[in-house]
Formats: C-alpha cells, structure tokens, sequence
C-alpha cells in the first residue's frame, strides 16, 4: 500500500505547492516518484529522525504542510517527545508517514516492529491515527489528513496487501465501516490484520458461528458511536490488532463499553509476550499468536 | 495589578515602548530606574549605549520576575541579557505590532529556561505590556516558566534541551526554499550541546547550506550539576562547529559591538550557516551570582533582589 499512497501524496502535493515530503534516508524505490516530480517540495535529511521533526516543525511554523517518511519505529519512537512538543502542542500541520507497522518486518526482528505505535500516538494532544487496512483505505485517508492540517499519524504496512474493499465503499476519517454482518461475534480489526479477521469470519461460518467484521481504520479519533452499537448487536467482541494488547485497539474498545455501560463478552487478538525472542516472518508470526476464529469461538 | 517584587507601587516598571508598542530603539525612552526616581538613559536609536540601558532593564526585570515568583534560573537568565538586547535592539528585523509578519527574522531560544528575561526582552520590545511580566509564573497567568509559543513574539515553546535547533533549521529551510531573505536565529545552552539532536541539526544545517541560519551558543560553563569542563566538556566547541562546516564567530558575550557585528554582518563562512560561541558568565551582572551553580536553582531574597538591582543599575 505504500507505493499506493505516495502516488496518492505526489498528486496532491502536485496540486498543493505547500506540501514537502521529508525522509530519514529511508524510502528507496518508493519516494523517488515524489522525489523526481517536485524536488523543492522534497527533502532527504539524512539518517536523524529527532531533527527531522523538528525540522518538519519549523517547515510548519513557515507556512509548509509537512509529510515524514520512514519505517516502523523510527518517525515515531525515536523522535517522540520533538513530535510532542514541537509538533502535536504546537498542532503542527506535520503527517507523519511509517510504513512497515505491526510486525510487516518480519523475521527482520524486534527493532523493526512497530507494535507500541498507535497507542503512544494517539495519547498526544491534537493528533489524528489511522492505521489503513488496505491501500483503497490508505488513498482514501491520506488527502483526508492533509486537509486536517493538523498532526497526523498514518500507519501502513509494507506493500502487496489486497484490496480488502470495494472500489466504491467511501473511508471516511473516523468513521468504521462494516465488511460483513453476522449475528454472534463481532470482530473489530485495526489495519491490514483485517484480511485475517474476514477468513477467520469464514471459518467461523463453517463452524456454525455467525461473525460480523468491521474495519476500524481510525484509532483515533475512534468511531465510539460504532463500537457500542456492535455491542449492542452481538454476544461478543473480539478486537483484532497487529499491535501490543495493553493500550492498543483493544483497551481503547474495551474502555468504550466499559464508559458505554455495556459489557459483552469481549476480548483481544494482538501482540503479547508470546513473541519475545520468536524469530520468523509476519504470517508466521501472527500464526504464533494463535487463530483468530479459535480466539473468538472461545469467547461464546 | 499588583506590584510584589519587592518595590513599591511608586517604583512601577514602565517600558518605553509602553504606551504605543513601538520598537525600544527608535524613540525617547523613560524607563524609570527601579530604586530611585533617577531616569535610566533615553533610548534614541540602535548604538551600543541604547542596548545596554536596555540589557540593565532586561537584568532588572528577570531578578524581579524570579524573586517574585520564587523561580530558578536566573543565573541563565543573566548570562544572555546582553545577547538578547542586542538581538532585540540592534539586529532582529521583528515588528511588536505584527508577531506574525511573515518576513520577520525568527528566533527560537533553545534554552527555555531563561523564559524570565526572554519575556523581559519581548515586553520591552513592545510585543506586550511590562506590566504583564508581574504574571510570570503565576497560577493562571500566560507567562509558564518555560518559554511558551502562546506568548506574543515567542516563535517556538521550548524548555526541553536540544529541540531548538532543528527546528530553526526547519524555518530556515522554509525561507531558503521560499527565496526568502529572513534569517532564522537560534539561542541554545552550553549544557544542551550535550544533546545529539542539536549535532543532528548542525550535520543537516550544512549540508542544506543554510546560511540563513544563526546557532549562538550561550557558552557561560556551567550547566546543571557543575562546570561544563567537569561534566561533559565542550572544549573546543568553535573548532567542532569549524569541523562540521559551520562559519563560527569566538566573541564575549557581553560585547555588545562584538555581538551585533557579528550577528548583523555576512556569514563567515561563505554559504553555511553561521554559529556565534559567546563566551559569557553565568550571573552576569550581579557580583554574588557570577560564576555560581546555586544561582542556576536558587531564586533571590528580597535583600538580595535589592542588592542585585543596585549593582545591575550601576552598570556592574
């Protein structure tokens, strides 16, 4: 999805002279398209994430929208308190881009896994986190961050993730989207895990168990509204994430209910310790954590 | 509003940008001395004698922000009064009546703990009146500790070390890319040297080749837990700055002249960005707090406010 979506931000900042895209030196084979087209709203800052926020700050505070650009942990941990001071309390117009998020690295191992991200994200002030599921979302959600001018933080994966979507099925920031309506379970996926949540929903079905999925391509804001209304409608929730389960989707869906003052039977699909020291690519590694359909069957 | 800095009602600060918000320099001055009724020196145009009757009243007004406040850092706060007089007197193109004037020059300081002069400095340049300083640090008051955007003329909240500079040299990216001719000025600590970023930022300055961009480092040597040779020594901080590209300025940091030449003229280094080493003292101004780490936590009693405000008017 990630080539998807720099085509996506090259057209835009075509159109949007204000708009400069930044990289830690990372990118290759994907920013040169942005690169190539418009070099003056294009800068390769060298391997230093800390400045690069800061100078996407001071871009901001001269009149750029700024875009940052690299892998996993690196425009988001690395520099976190320059994005929480200097970006997101100055409510910066900076999008931060990282592409490899959950465990896309694989067996390239914990340094490049990014499974704290949206939590850490979304507890600064002002930021807006979306973690596409497919690149019909991540196009979609892109230009919607850049009109917010105002801190972004877009997690995508790596490339090759399908299409999960229908073309004309409209993403709208902060709004979840149904993909499938069942009866029993509801399972309510973050990013593209979601494509592991719809098979999981089909063999549920061969089990008997009717599962509704969801697309929650916003972590924040996060679609409340839609949360207690799924739990209205289902015996259950299972939260589906590429992400640690403490602080991540989960908690922020289980908190909802709990402030909802609902309380289905509920629970969370997501990294845990099981992975410490486990070695191996993203599917095998998510297969580690168990399948998603014998999480939710549990649950009823 | 009340008067609590230890003077009375009678010795009530008036800048002389006051009434109409116009620069410091550039008009009569009626800045009343603190301790008697004996004027300080009208402020008539930019020349060195106008920056340090303004540098006095930026003293005088830190210690008695601090000492009302019952704040640390003073000792910063005086090493860079000079520094930031003649920034404000001599050399940054700012309009008090447009904080946001696009083509203002900016300046970031770095080393936000001297948020108490920095204010000095902004109210007297007429961004906002000398009267609001008595709000500094005050429960509900606009003035934080740390220097804070929301304050008119401040370009940039800051007050954890090494986030300045990037961020000048983001702006200064800005008005390069932009063919712009405003320059991007940014004050740091010697203590925050310390912090990779700010090498981050002078590795990246260079080789944009920003020579809008001005790094002065207030080079006073101490830093939070002693002498900055003992804890994490600097020396030689210009032949680092020299190695990474930079045109660098040695000067003393209490030279008025030194500093607006130096700050006003060309790059030194043809085409990169400039830092300024101002070697300063800590405390300057106040003969107890010269050179002293207890001065960088302790804020002043009133009889040492009164002391430190005899010595700043006399010039010390």
């Amino acid at each position: 999805m990630r080539n998807e979506t720099i085509d996506v931000l090259t057209d835009y900042a075509r159109a949007n002279p204000d708009v400069m895209l930044l990289t830690a030196d990372l990118g290759y084979s994907v920013l040169e398209r942005f690169a190539d087209a418009l070099p003056d709203q294009y800068a390769n800052v060298g391997v230093c994430e800390q400045a690069m926020a800061g100078i996407a700050a001071g871009l901001a505070l001269s009149g750029r929208r700024v875009v940052l650009y690299s892998i996993a942990n690196f425009p988001t941990l690395r520099c976190l308190e320059q994005l929480r001071n200097d970006v997101c309390h100055h409510n910066l117009p900076v999008t931060v881009i990282a592409v490899g998020g959950g465990l896309a690295y694989g067996a390239q191992g914990y340094t490049h896994h990014g499974v704290e991200d949206l939590g850490i994200m979304s507890m600064l002030p002002n930021i807006a986190v979306a973690c596409p599921a497919d690149p019909h979302e991540a196009m979609a959600l892109l230009p919607q961050l850049l009109e917010r001018a105002r801190p972004a933080y877009l997690r995508l994966g790596r490339s090759g993730e399908p299409v999960l979507h229908r073309p004309e099925t409209e993403i709208t920031l902060g709004h979840a989207v149904w993909m499938r309506q069942g009866a029993d379970v509801a399972l309510l996926a973050a990013g593209p895990i979601l494509g592991r949540a719809l098979r999981a929903a089909d063999v549920l079905a061969e089990r008997g168990i009717s599962a509704s999925v969801a697309s929650f391509h916003s972590f924040s804001p996060l679609d409340t509204a839609f949360v207690l209304d799924a739990a209205a409608r289902h015996r259950a929730i299972l939260t589906v994430e590429e992400h640690v389960v403490v602080g991540g989707f989960g908690s922020r869906v289980a908190e909802t209910l709990l402030m909802g003052g609902l309380a289905p039977k509920f629970g969370k699909f997501g990294v845990t310790d099981a992975l410490r020291g486990r070695i191996g690519g993203q599917s095998w590694l998510l297969d580690t954590l168990g399948a998603v359909e014998d999480h939710a069957e549990a649950l009823l | 509003m009340t008067k609590e800095y230890g003077v009375s009602e009678r010795e009530t600060i008036k800048g002389p940008n006051e009434a109409d918000g116009e620069s410091a320099a550039g008009r009569e001055g009626d800045c009343v001395d603190q301790r008697s009724d004996r004027r300080i020196e009208g402020v008539r145009d930019v020349s060195a004698m106008d920056t340090l009757a303004l540098a006095r009243r930026l003293r005088c007004h830190a210690l008695r922000m601090t000492h009302h406040a019952r704040a640390s850092h003073i000792g910063s706060c005086l090493s860079i009064a000079d520094l930031l007089a003649v920034l404000y007197g001599r050399v940054l193109k700012v309009d008090a009546k447009r904080p946001d004037w696009p083509e203002r020059d900016r300046l970031i300081i770095s080393k936000g703990h001297a948020a108490a002069v920095v204010y000095a400095a902004l109210a007297e340049k007429g961004f906002f009146p000398v009267a609001d300083l008595d709000a500094y640090s005050a429960d509900g008051g606009p003035l934080s500790g740390h220097v804070t955007k929301t304050v008119p003329g401040v370009e940039l909240s800051t007050g954890s070390l090494g986030h300045g500079l990037p961020v000048a040299a983001g702006m200064a990216l800005a008005a390069q890319r932009a063919k712009e001719g405003w320059r991007s000025f940014c004050v740091l600590s010697d203590g925050e040297m310390d912090e990779g970023s700010n090498w981050e930022a002078i590795q990246f300055a260079q080789h944009f080749r920003l020579s809008n961009l001005v790094a002065i480092v207030d080079y006073n040597k101490i830093q939070s837990f002693g002498s900055v040779a003992e804890i994490s020594d600097l020396h030689p901080l210009a032949e680092k700055f020299r190695a990474f590209n930079w045109g660098v300025h040695e000067l003393d940091g209490h030279d008025h002249d030194a500093l607006a030449g130096a700050l006003a003229g060309p790059p030194p280094l043809a085409g990169r960005p400039t830092a300024i080493v101002a070697h300063t003292i800590k405390g300057k101004g106040v003969s107890f707090m010269e050179g002293r780490l207890a001065w960088h936590y302790s804020s002043p009693s009133a009889a040492e406010l009164e002391t430190a405000l005899a010595e700043v008017e006399a010039g010390a």
